[in-house]
């Protein structure tokens, strides 16, 4: 094929979908609902997704120290805990910070345990490079000296585990079920419109256009289809994040979880929506034609 | 050039549409294919531009040989013949003028030859003023005389008419048998299968009678039928 009949058939796709108006206008909404669908469900998903890893990440190991251990015996401890091959991190919390933080959540009251009387211990706090290592380090550092003892949230971190594990492999499940309907929806839709052309098809054969020269202006409309279908779930999508981003933000604030940022986001699920769509707009034309082009 | 040697054409129903076809039609010949509705006469022409395959046999169209030819070669075979059927077939959602160049631009003309050549052969048919219209809405007639136009715009040597005026009014089919004699004139091979006995009595050519899936007769300057 040279270019020139290339650029016929550029030409020639966008003449096809204006002069099959009605037809093109169906097609390109029945393919808009459909992004529409998968990319708000997509939103929704990744969003879960990230939420759960925040909270899944936030899990740490609190190595409460023995009172009365020196500094240096501190430092040695720390030492210790930081040769463990799983940890990432280590921060140390004086008790007379971990006194400030019981203050801050339970009230002045506690302000009596200020000074020499202060009962809470010095806390490493570990975090772990994955966030399931936890309970391994945890058990390691409660038999290592000067450890008074150390937490990682026991049966409730590890039924968080179990929750964001589900919640994982029920939106990828959920997932790949709508992006399954999406090529189902989009190729049928474009069939109708091509097997409405059954006869067309039939009778550029009898004048002697090969297969390849019929078939270009199928695959390039149907691929206009798909971009063209997309563009208004794109729109909607990316308005509608950046007002709920603003809105859930500003509750979610106060936990530390953060959605994902708008910016690259948007960016990510806008190019996905147009490659479903010209991809499956494309393909579904060359596998609807395909009967009609055999000899 | 065609000739078919000892052709038979069977369909999976068991009805035999073609016995033993052999016959030869040289360039620059007009050929009016006569005979009942059901003879086999659309069987006859369908083999020529490849729509049906002979069960056994030899067909040859010019360099080609249909009876080896492959799917991906048919194309090219059909670049060669003008067809022009009793429906017309000329696509609907293209202009007048985009229906001719159709043909040309499968054989990748450059646009500006395609241009001229659309024009030259929309001038013949008498047409030029058409070519922004779409079929639907033109005339039976007209319909018929650009699906000419396109048949003849890549100048094929062969031209084969199923019932060309079997849709239109005795005037206008005469028209149209105008424009085929012109073609033929030319050089052009124009083999036409038809009903219309007015049209075969009036204008002798060679006539090849079908009746039954057998040819009963193979006349030069023939009438409709054997006595006239």
């Amino acid at each position: 094929m040279n270019s020139l009949t290339f650029k016929r058939h550029l030409k020639e796709s966008f003449k096809s979908l204006k002069r099959n108006g009605w037809m093109t206008a169906a097609a390109i909404s029945a393919v808009a609902v459909t992004l529409l669908l998968v990319g708000v469900l997509l939103a929704i998903l990744l969003n879960i997704n990230k939420v759960a890893s925040d909270i899944e990440n936030d899990v740490q190991v609190r190595v409460l120290i023995n009172r009365g251990t020196t500094k240096k015996q501190q430092q040695q401890l720390r030492q210790e805990l930081s040769s463990l091959s799983d940890v990432k991190s280590i921060r140390y919390s004086s008790k007379k910070q971990e006194l400030k933080n019981v203050i801050g959540s339970y009230g002045k009251e506690f302000k009596l345990f200020s000074g020499d009387d202060n009962p809470l211990n010095d806390v490493y706090v570990v975090k772990t490079k994955q966030p399931k290592q936890t309970v391994k380090v945890a058990e390691k550092a409660e038999h290592m000296k000067y450890v008074y003892t150390a937490k990682y949230g026991g049966a409730s971190a590890k039924k968080l585990f179990h929750v964001v594990d589900s919640v994982r492999t029920w939106g990828t499940a959920i997932g790949l079920l709508l992006l399954f309907v999406a090529v189902f929806l989009i190729s049928n839709t474009i069939r109708i419109t091509i097997l409405s052309r059954k006869n067309e098809i039939a009778i550029m054969r009898l004048v002697g256009a090969t297969n390849g020269f019929i078939r270009w202006p199928f695959i390039l409309e149907g691929a206009w289809t798909g971009l063209f279908g997309a563009i208004l779930p794109i729109v909607i999508i990316d308005f509608g994040y950046v007002w709920l981003y603003r809105v859930l933000m500003a509750s979610l604030a106060s936990t530390g979880y953060q959605l994902l940022t708008p910016a690259t986001f948007l960016l990510q699920i806008d190019l996905l929506l147009i490659l479903i769509g010209i991809i499956i707009g494309a393909l579904g034309s060359a596998v609807s034609m395909r009967r009609f082009l055999k000899i | 050039m065609i000739e078919f040697k000892h052709v038979f054409k069977k369909y999976t129903n068991d009805i035999e549409a073609a016995s033993d076809f052999s016959i030869k039609i040289d360039q620059g010949e007009f050929v009016y294919v006569v005979g009942p509705s059901g003879a086999g006469k659309s069987t006859f022409i369908k083999m020529m531009y490849r729509e049906e395959k002979p069960t056994s046999g030899q067909i040859k169209i010019n360099e080609f040989e249909l009876d080896k030819i492959k799917g991906h070669e048919i194309p090219y075979l059909r670049r060669e013949l003008g067809i022009v059927f009793q429906d017309f077939k000329l696509l609907p959602k293209m202009t007048v003028f985009e229906n001719v160049a159709y043909a040309l631009q499968v054989i990748e003309k450059q646009p500006t030859e395609i241009q001229q050549r659309v024009k030259r052969v929309l001038d013949l048919v008498g047409l030029a003023d058409k070519a922004d219209a779409f079929p639907n809405q033109l005339s039976g007639g007209e319909q018929q005389r650009i699906a000419i136009a396109r048949a003849i715009a890549n100048q094929p040597g062969i031209v084969i008419a199923d019932e060309p005026t079997g849709n239109l009014d005795p005037d206008t089919a005469g028209g149209i048998m105008d424009i085929l004699e012109e073609i033929n004139q030319q050089g052009t091979t124009v083999v036409m299968a038809t009903h219309n006995s007015g049209i075969v009595n009036q204008r002798k050519h060679r006539v090849i009678e079908i009746e039954d899936g057998h040819i009963i007769r193979d006349q030069r300057k023939g009438g409709f039928s054997k006595n006239e």
